[in-house]
C-alpha cells in the first residue's frame, strides 16, 4: 500500500535527520571544506607570490647580468666580492641562488655557466633561471647581428593559446579540457560517495531492524517490498537533504570566508604602502621599497585580473558544456545507480545476522563500484570515447559512474538511450533479486548464510 | 459461536522440512484459543500465515468468512515470540508509527497511546528512547503496540515468556478485559500449563499436524480416566472388585496419598462409601488430566512413531 510505503520512508527520513550526528556532520563538512579551500588557496598564492632572489656574478665581460630580466617570481641581483665570498654571501643574505658566469664565455656557445643553490635545486627554479639566461644570450646574439633594442622589443610577442573545439555541426565552442574533466570528475565523485555513504546506511538500517527483532512486527503490517523500498527512498531523501545542505552551506561559507580573508590581505598591503611614504627618512630606501611595492601591487592586480577573466572564462566554458544533457543524465544515473546498489546493500543487510559477516557479501557489491570509479578517473577521463568507456557506460553496475564521466565530453544520443535503458533493466533486476533475498533473510536468524543459500532464496514461494 | 478465523487444510513446506501438513482449525469469536504444541510443531508457521507474513502453499484462511487479504491486517494484532522495538526511537513516536502502519489515523492513535500509557503508568516515559527503558517497561510498550489499534483478533506467541511475574499478571488481566470487550485471543505456546486455565478452546499440534482440538472442557471430559485422588489416614486395600489403587504413597503420622481408578460402571460415591468405612478421609477429588498429559497420551495414540521428548 502506497501510504505504508510513505510512512516507512518518512520514519527513515525523520529519525535520521533529527539525529545529532546528522546535524553536526551537515554543519561541519561545509566549514571543513571552506577552511580547506581557503588553506589551499593560501598555499597556492604564497607559492606564487614568493620571489626567489638569485645573485649574479658576471666575470664574462659580456654584461649578461644587466640583460637578465626579473619577474615577480625571480629577481636577479648583482653579487658582491669574489666568487668564494659570493658563495657564502648569498646564503648569508638568505637569497636562493648564485649564477656564476666565468670569464672568456663564448656568446655563440656559452659553456660553463654555473648555478649554486641552497640545498636541492628544484626543476622549476632551474628551468626559470635557464629561461632567463637563454633569453639574455639570444638578445646578445641578436644585438651582435645588428638589431637595435627597440627592434628586439618589437620582435618579441606573447602567445596565449586558445583551444577551440569543433562539434559535428561545425559550431565552435571554447574547449577547456580542465573544466570538462573537472566537471566529469566532480559528478563521478558525487555519485560514488552518495552510493557508498548511503548504501552502507541502508545495510546498517536493515541490520538494526533485524538485530532489534522488530522485523516480525513490521512484516505483519507492511509488505517486505514496501519496507525495503521505503527504507531505500527515505535514506535517499536523507542523502539528498545532506548533499543539498552541504552545497548551500559550502557556498555560503566560502562566500563569507573568502572575501573576509581577501579583505584582510588587502588591508595589509595598504598598511605596507602607507608606511614607507610616511617615514621617508632615507629617500633612497623609500624609493626602492615603493617601486618594489608598485611592482608587487601591479603584479597582484594583474594576477587578480587574470584570475577574474579566468573565472569568467571558466563559466563561459561551463556554459558551453551540454548542460541540459549533463543535468538530465546526472539525475538519472544518480538515482538509478543509488537504487541499484541500494537494493543490493539492503539485501546484504537482510541476509546476515551479524554486521561482521557482511564482509564476504560486501566485496562483490563494492568491487564494480570501486572499479568503475578508478577506471573512470584514470582511463575514461583520458579517453572518453574509447572501448573501455563505451562498455563500462553500458553495463548497469558501472554505468552510473562511467557514463557520468563521459557526459561533459559529449555522448552520442543512441548510446545514452541504450545505457539508460540497460540501467533501468538493471535496477529492476537487482531490486527484484534484493526483494526476494530480503523477504527470506529478514526472518532468518542464527544461520550462517552462503551464496548457495542466497540462490535458493530467490525461488522460495511467497 | 461463529468462527472469527478458519484455517482449511493449510499446508506449508520449507526447503528442508514440512511445517504444516493439512491443518484445519476454527477459532470461535470472543474466545481465548490455545494453539499448543512443542517447539517446532508448526505453530509459528501457522501464525505467520495468519498474519500474512508468509503465504500458505495450499489451503485457505478465512477471516469472518472472507478469504484473508491485506485489508484484514488492521483487525489483527500480533505479539511475536521475538520481541523487539526500534531502540533509538522514542516510545510515543514508536507507538504512533506502528499504529499508523496498522491503519490508525494520527489523531486516533495519539489519543489511544495516551490512554494506554496512563493505564500502564508509564506516561512519563513517552518521550524517552526505548533503549533507556527497563526490560519490564519495554514489554509493556510492546504489548501496547500489539493492541493499540483495537484488533478483533489478537495473536500472542509465547505470551508470558520474557515477562516478569508482575507484568505477566498485568498482561493476563488486560487480556481478560480485552476478551470481555469482545476480542478474540490466540495463545500460542509450548508451555501448555501456563495458559490452560485461561483457554476456552485449544488445538494441539505436533509435527506439522493437528492432533486434537475442541473446547477445553469437552477435551478434558473425553480424557478423564475415572481416577480419583484420595488423602487420609490409614491404609487402603490394594485389591478390590470395584476399583484399582494405581498408586499409594505413605506419608508421616499414618497419612497417605492414593490414586484410585474406578472400574466401568462404578460411581465415585461407591468409592467414597467404601473409603469412609475403611479409612479417615481428608481429601477426595477427581483427577483432571492436564493438557500436557492429554497431549502426550494423544500423541502416543495417534502418532506413536513421533514419540515426544519432554514437553516442559
Amino acid at each position: 500500500m502506497a501510504s505504508k510505503f510513505l510512512l516507512v520512508a518518512q520514519r527513515e527520513y525523520l529519525t535520521r535527520v533529527r539525529k545529532r550526528a546528522f546535524i553536526v556532520l551537515t554543519l561541519a563538512v561545509p566549514l571543513l571544506l571552506a577552511g580547506f579551500g581557503v588553506f589551499i588557496a593560501k598555499i597556492a598564492s604564497s607559492d606564487n607570490e614568493s620571489t626567489d632572489v638569485v645573485e649574479v656574478r658576471d666575470d664574462s665581460g659580456l654584461n649578461v647580468a644587466s640583460r637578465l630580466v626579473s619577474t615577480p617570481q625571480l629577481r636577479f641581483e648583482p653579487a658582491t666580492g669574489t666568487l668564494a665570498e659570493a658563495k657564502k654571501g648569498f646564503q648569508k643574505a638568505k637569497h636562493d641562488g648564485l649564477i656564476y658566469l666565468p670569464s672568456g664565455l663564448d656568446v655563440e656557445n656559452p659553456v660553463g655557466v654555473q648555478f649554486f643553490g641552497k640545498g636541492n635545486i628544484s626543476l622549476k627554479k632551474q628551468g626559470a633561471v635557464e629561461n632567463a639566461l637563454n633569453k639574455a644570450f639570444s638578445d646578445l646574439k641578436m644585438q651582435k647581428s645588428g638589431l637595435s633594442q627597440e627592434q628586439l622589443d618589437r620582435l618579441r610577442s606573447k602567445v596565449d593559446l586558445q583551444a577551440i573545439s569543433l562539434d559535428e555541426t561545425g559550431k565552435e565552442a571554447d574547449s577547456n579540457a580542465l573544466a570538462t574533466s573537472g566537471t566529469a570528475y566532480a559528478l563521478a565523485l558525487a555519485i560514488y560517495l552518495f552510493i557508498f555513504i548511503y548504501g552502507v546506511q541502508i545495510m546498517r538500517g536493515v541490520g538494526e531492524e533485524k538485530s532489534s527483532r522488530i522485523m516480525e512486527v513490521m512484516l505483519s503490517s507492511v509488505k517486505p517490498f514496501d519496507l525495503m523500498m521505503g527504507k531505500i527512498m527515505g535514506i535517499a531523501a536523507v542523502g539528498l537533504t545532506q548533499f543539498l545542505l552541504w552545497g548551500l552551506l559550502s557556498f555560503g561559507a566560502s562566500s563569507v570566508l573568502v572575501p573576509l580573508l581577501a579583505g584582510r590581505d588587502k588591508a595589509k598591503t595598504e598598511m605596507a604602502t602607507a608606511t614607507p611614504s610616511a617615514t621617508s627618512a632615507s629617500p633612497d630606501v623609500s624609493q626602492s621599497t615603493s617601486t618594489k611595492m608598485d611592482q608587487a601591487m601591479s603584479g597582484t592586480s594583474k594576477q587578480g585580473a587574470t584570475v577574474m577573466t579566468g573565472r569568467f572564462k571558466a563559466f563561459e566554458i561551463l556554459a558551453n558544456l551540454p548542460i541540459g544533457t549533463i543535468l538530465f543524465g546526472f539525475i538519472i544515473y544518480f538515482l538509478g545507480g543509488y537504487l541499484l546498489y541500494g537494493a543490493l546493500f539492503g539485501a546484504v543487510g537482510a541476509a546476515v545476522d551479524d554486521q561482521t559477516d557482511t564482509q564476504q557479501f560486501m566485496f562483490p557489491i563494492t568491487m564494480p563500484l570501486i572499479l568503475s570509479y578508478i577506471v573512470g578517473v584514470s582511463v575514461i577521463l583520458r579517453n572518453p570515447d574509447g572501448p573501455v568507456a563505451f562498455w563500462m557506460s553500458m553495463i548497469p553496475f558501472t554505468s552510473p559512474i562511467a557514463m557520468v564521466i563521459r557526459l561533459p565530453f559529449g555522448v552520442p544520443m543512441w548510446q545514452l538511450a541504450l545505457s539508460i535503458f540497460l540501467l533501468i533493466l538493471g535496477f529492476i533486476g537487482t531490486v527484484w533479486v534484493a526483494a526476494r533475498i530480503y523477504r527470506v533473510g529478514v526472518l532468518m536468524y542464527g544461520k550462517k548464510v552462503t551464496y548457495k543459500e542466497l540462490g535458493k532464496w530467490m525461488f522460495y514461494k511467497g | 459461536m461463529k468462527p472469527i478465523l478458519e484455517a482449511i487444510d493449510v499446508r506449508k513446506a520449507y526447503a528442508n522440512h514440512v511445517a504444516l501438513s493439512g491443518v484445519s482449525l476454527a477459532i470461535p469469536e470472543g474466545s481465548i484459543f490455545g494453539l499448543l504444541g512443542p517447539n517446532g510443531a508448526g505453530k509459528t508457521s501457522l501464525i505467520r500465515i495468519i498474519t500474512q507474513i508468509t503465504g500458505a502453499d495450499e489451503g485457505e484462511i478465512r477471516f469472518r468468512g472472507e478469504r484473508l487479504n491485506p485489508g484484514h491486517i488492521a483487525q489483527i494484532g500480533y505479539l511475536p515470540e521475538e520481541r523487539g522495538l526500534y531502540k533509538k526511537m522514542k516510545v510515543g513516536e514508536q507507538l504512533l508509527y506502528l499504529a499508523q502502519l496498522r491503519g490508525l489515523s494520527r489523531a486516533d492513535a495519539t489519543a489511544r497511546i495516551k490512554q494506554w500509557l496512563n493505564r500502564f503508568e508509564i506516561k512519563e516515559w513517552a518521550g524517552k528512547n526505548v533503549e533507556d527503558l527497563s526490560k519490564g517497561m519495554q514489554q509493556k510498550v510492546q504489548f501496547i503496540a500489539t493492541v493499540l489499534h483495537e484488533p478483533s483478533l489478537i495473536i500472542l506467541d509465547e505470551p508470558f515468556s520474557g515477562f516478569d511475574p508482575i507484568n505477566a499478571n498485568l498482561i493476563k488481566d488486560e487480556i481478560l478485559r480485552l476478551k470481555q470487550e469482545g476480542a478474540t485471543i490466540i495463545f500460542s505456546t509450548h508451555r501448555m500449563e501456563s495458559v490452560e486455565e485461561m483457554c476456552d478452546n485449544i488445538a494441539l499440534i505436533n509435527r506439522s499436524r493437528k492432533v486434537l482440538d475442541g473446547p477445553i472442557g469437552v477435551i478434558r471430559d473425553q480424557f478423564k480416566t475415572n481416577t480419583y485422588e484420595v488423602e487420609g489416614r490409614g491404609k487402603l486395600l490394594v485389591v478390590h472388585p470395584d476399583f484399582e489403587v494405581v498408586e499409594q504413597k505413605e506419608r508421616e503420622n499414618g497419612h497417605f496419598y492414593a490414586r484410585v481408578q474406578l472400574h466401568a460402571g462404578v460411581r465415585p460415591n461407591d468409592l467414597l462409601r467404601y473409603l469412609i468405612g475403611a479409612v479417615e478421609v481428608e481429601a477426595f477429588r477427581e483427577k483432571i488430566p492436564s493438557i500436557n498429559e492429554i497431549f502426550i497420551r494423544r500423541v502416543r495414540e495417534t502418532m506413536p512413531e513421533t514419540l515426544v521428548e519432554e514437553t516442559t
